[in-house]
């Protein structure tokens, strides 16, 4: 076995029994960078440099003793978040220079106990996007099978947790974006509570929704990487000060004998579920049965209004958020408009000709439309404009506090489920990866591969993806345990006992 | 509902994003598709119904009110497009 392919768990050990060096592990996962970054495109900016440094220093931290849980593992983050002195894109051009004064509070949780960072992750850009498709930065396909997408929003971290390029990674999940790629790559992705880690330092996409979450290898590692980064920081006034329990002890704990699962059959009847999704939730359900769990099928009628909400609501939080970025205070801004070399239509693609063209003279209206012109792809428009539409008067209570309203059904319809089962089992993804480009001029379809993920996240309840087997054609299936808000240990829990069946 | 490019065009400004003329048109056909299916939320009675903005229930969160130095102004300054003696440059607001 390659050091690369380690575990946390399994790094750990090698590592405090001296069998290898953080710097060694950190060089394996470099090679392996190099080698298949070109074909995956998972990262935007690898750190070779300072992550063999902070290797090092992370090896004199072993010999001293000074060793906590992910001292000298080597991990990557998705480019959305902020990392210190580390170019930081959210995969927009218009941060394409973005170089972050300060560490997101979760990343400095990791590399204050001597985490290597080894380079930020591709992503779509700000968030906006199931396939990583709408990167400006170019797609991430997927690595079981290079014509498909890896998913999206956080797919460059997924593909290089799968590909065994790091360790495990940080991502973000608004509606789905460490869930839905974890389960397309084939690895384990957890969407914390809202209010679970804090959101300091992750670029905010919609602030009623945003949460920051591991992408790992096993469930274990997972426990492992939230017990570091769960809690409330000063600097996030939605971060909830309940007491971060042992997660590792949790998992032991679960007694499925004891464990009501629910079965919400809204997912069950979802028109693009794949007939090979479906057998193997079903399967992993069985298993849980056969392990003693009780099983109950439950009612979430609200399920079908989630992307409507979901899609309302993040456009108007989006568009208010991303009116910062104007391209006064920070970032790529241009001042003329686009030189006749500029291709009508070139968004589409992504391979935008890059920004920082410079001249002069123009207004400060002409600086802010022509920085956001250039520096936000097609999609992140989009959202703008829906959500400048949504909020204006005269619309704002057909849209924005209608959906708001139905939220709160949503989030009933889990409240009350809660109260007969103490989990709930879906596919995670209607579908496994599907093809790059499948989807990708055909917005609402998009939109609408979030179904099974958006109302877990309009909720603001924990909710794991965990693989549970392979379709005939080699791609990887996720299904995914939501549970009520602060239950992360009970889900890692039950997504462990699928993982070791 | 669909919207049409003057519709596109006016929020395009309010916005502050410049659009080509073929990206109004996607614009205004993929927009007004998002829209029509939003339609769907019509079907709920939602009388009387309490909107949700927040699911922490937090409420009040405080924090001291006392000044503290910001100890990245030089990295702040450096990330700033145009700079003349330490101050941010911008084009002229009043014309």
């Amino acid at each position: 076995m390659n050091l690369n392919e380690l575990t946390i768990k399994q790094a750990r050990t090698g590592l405090d029994n001296g069998e290898f060096t953080s710097v060694d592990l950190t060089t394996v996962c470099l090679k392996r960078i190099k080698e298949c970054n070109g074909e995956l495109n998972a990262f935007i900016t690898v750190c070779e440099k300072s992550a063999l440094a902070e290797a090092k220093v992370a090896d004199e931290m072993i010999e001293n003793k000074k060793i906590k849980p992910l001292t000298g593992i080597p991990f990557c983050v998705k480019d959305a978040i902020c990392t210190v002195g580390v170019r930081s894109t959210a995969a927009a051009k218009i941060l394409d220079n973005y170089i972050p004064p300060f560490d997101a509070t979760v990343i400095k949780k990791i590399r204050e106990q001597g985490g290597v960072l080894l380079g930020k992750n591709n992503c779509d850009t700000f968030g906006h996007g199931a396939s990583n498709e709408n990167s400006m930065y170019g797609p991430v396909p997927n690595p079981h099978d290079l014509t498909k997408v890896s998913g999206g929003s956080s797919g460059g971290s997924a593909a290089a947790v799968a590909d065994n390029m790091c360790i495990f990674s940080i991502g973000e999940d608004t509606g789905g974006s460490i869930r839905q790629p974890a389960s397309f790559c084939g690895v384990v992705g957890l969407r914390p509570s809202y209010g679970r880690n804090s959101r300091y330092g992750i670029m905010p996409m919609a602030s009623s929704l945003d949460t920051v979450g591991p992408i790992t290898k096993t469930v274990e590692d997972m426990a492992v990487v939230m017990q570091e980064i769960a809690g409330c920081d000063g600097r996030d006034a939605t971060t909830v000060p309940d007491d971060v329990p042992d997660y590792e002890k949790e998992l032991g704990k679960i007694d499925l004998k004891k464990l009501t699962v629910g079965v919400p059959k809204e997912y069950f009847e979802v028109d693009a579920l794949d007939p090979e999704v479906k057998s193997a939730t079903l399967a992993a359900i069985e298993k849980l049965k056969q392990a003693g769990a009780t099983i109950k099928e439950v009612s979430l009628p609200m399920t079908k209004y989630a992307i409507a909400v979901y899609y309302i609501v993040v456009p108007c939080e989006d568009s208010s958020n991303l009116g910062r970025l104007d391209g006064v205070r920070y970032g790529v801004r241009v001042d003329t408009p686009p030189t006749p070399s500029y291709q009508e239509g070139d968004s589409d693609t992504g391979n935008i000709p890059l920004l920082s063209r410079g001249g002069r003279g123009g207004s400060l209206y002409d600086l802010y439309a022509n920085s956001r012109d250039q520096g936000f792809p097609e999609e992140v428009k989009r959202r703008i404009l829906i959500g400048t539409y949504a909020l204006s008067a005269g619309y704002y209570d057909a849209y924005y506090k209608k959906a708001q309203k139905v939220r709160t059904l949503i989030i009933q319809d889990f409240e009350k489920a809660f109260k007969k089962v103490d989990v709930l089992i879906t596919p995670t993804s209607p579908f496994p990866a599907f093809a790059l480009g499948e989807k990708s001029f055909d917005p609402l379809q998009m939109y609408l591969a979030d179904i099974m993920l958006a109302p877990a996240s309009l909720a603001g309840v924990p909710a794991l993806s965990v693989p549970a087997g392979m379709s005939k054609s080699g791609l990887p299936i996720g299904v995914q345990i939501i549970g009520p808000r602060l239950s992360e240990g009970l889900v890692m829990g039950v997504g462990e006992a699928i993982e070791k069946n | 509902m669909a919207l049409s490019l003057d519709e596109v065009r006016k929020i395009a400004k309010l916005a502050r994003l410049n659009l080509t003329p073929a990206e109004e048109k996607r614009h205004a056909e993929t927009i007004s598709v998002v829209l029509d299916y939003m339609n769907i939320l019509n079907e709920v009675n939602t009388d009387g119904v309490e909107i949700t903005s927040q699911v922490t229930g937090l409420s009040d969160v405080m924090r001291p009110d006392e000044p503290y130095e910001c100890d990245f102004k030089k990295e702040l300054i450096n990330q700033m497009p145009e700079v003349s003696e330490n101050e941010l440059k911008v084009p002229a607001v009043f014309e």
